[in-house]
């Protein structure tokens, strides 16, 4: 059996915000984008690699979330400790060069890890933590 | 058009006003990751985003569960006891390389997270290491060599299972008279 990891989801509370910020810091072209409002659904990825997306997200939206547990995502998500993800580049500095000339919050400079890796980390506009870690 | 009667509309203004502060607060935490090697004070992230060091302090035990200062130590000590691993570096090249200017502060921290002091953590890495190395072609050490290492061997894990494994364990509160950052 061949199992892919198709598409992961992260949330926005500004879509336009965050499309910015995927398809113009990170390069990642925009496979569809659906919705209006803050309720859009937007597929992004990296370009050449159609088998992997991230689906930037309302938070929330589903009708089974009470207005308590969205208040708390919409919390979590200010407070940066909700979503995160971690990608991998085998150019670590230039891509953090490019994220930091934009106006994109650093969390972590390019830092060797005791673990074995060299990564660095950032928000994206809606405070999910982007981690990146070099390919070697 | 829709129009919000004047207490939905005081409420969602409120909730506003707490997204906001919270991201405030979560610059201040990146800062902290970001530039915990610096000579960072709690009155100088307050600083930064216009709150005195108290209601920063306040506010930021509110949403994360402990203090700015709790908070910069571990961060500070999760590096130290990465770079003590590395064995190339005493323990006051440590204290200072993540941004403690006291030795003392350092070692007492260090301790309460850790569990043993940053002279003994530096040696008992160093033995792990050794043992590792003994075992490479000894498979009958190979169970000494794990014993050794228990506390910090994390070659081999997922980087981000490394990262939480290895993380010091807030196992106290931040002391309630530190104010300013030794």
């Amino acid at each position: 059996m061949e199992i892919t990891i198709h598409t992961t989801a992260l949330p926005h509370d500004d879509p336009d915000a965050s499309l910015a910020f995927y398809r113009d810091v990170l390069g990642f072209e925009v496979r569809s984008d659906v919705g209006q409002g803050k309720m859009r659904w937007i597929t992004v990825g990296p370009a050449g690699q159609p088998g992997t997306s991230i689906l930037l997200a309302p938070p929330g939206a589903d009708p089974g979330i009470t207005e308590d547990e969205r208040r708390t995502i919409t919390e979590m998500m200010a407070k940066g400790t909700y979503g995160w993800i971690l990608l991998a580049t085998p150019d670590l500095n230039a891509l953090f060069e490019k994220v930091q000339a934009g106006d994109s919050e650093v969390v972590q400079e390019p830092t060797e890890q005791p673990y074995g890796v060299r990564d660095c980390a950032f928000r994206d506009p809606a405070g999910n933590l982007i981690r990146i870690q070099e390919l070697r | 058009m829709v129009r919000l009667c004047k207490s939905e509309w005081r409420r969602a203004r409120v909730q506003a006003q707490r997204l906001a502060d919270l991201a405030r607060l979560r610059r201040v935490r990146d800062r902290i990751d970001r530039e915990y090697a610096q000579p960072l004070n709690v009155e100088a992230l307050a600083r930064d985003v216009n709150m005195s060091a108290g209601h920063l302090s306040r506010q930021f035990r509110a949403a994360y569960g402990e203090s700015p200062y709790s908070y910069l130590m571990t961060r500070r000590i999760e590096r130290a006891t990465a770079l003590l691993r590395r064995g190339d570096l005493s323990v006051t090249e440590v204290c200072f390389a993540v941004g403690c200017a006291s030795l003392g502060t350092f070692t007492t921290r260090f301790t309460e997270l850790v569990g043993m002091p940053p002279g003994a953590f530096r040696r008992q890495a160093a033995d792990a290491a050794d043992a590792v190395d003994a075992a490479a072609g000894h498979a009958d050490a190979a169970g000494t060599a794990r014993d050794a290492g228990s506390a910090i061997k994390v070659e081999g894990m997922p980087a981000c299972v490394a990262k939480q494994v290895s993380r010091p364990v807030r196992n106290r509160e931040a002391m309630a008279d530190a104010q300013t950052l030794a």
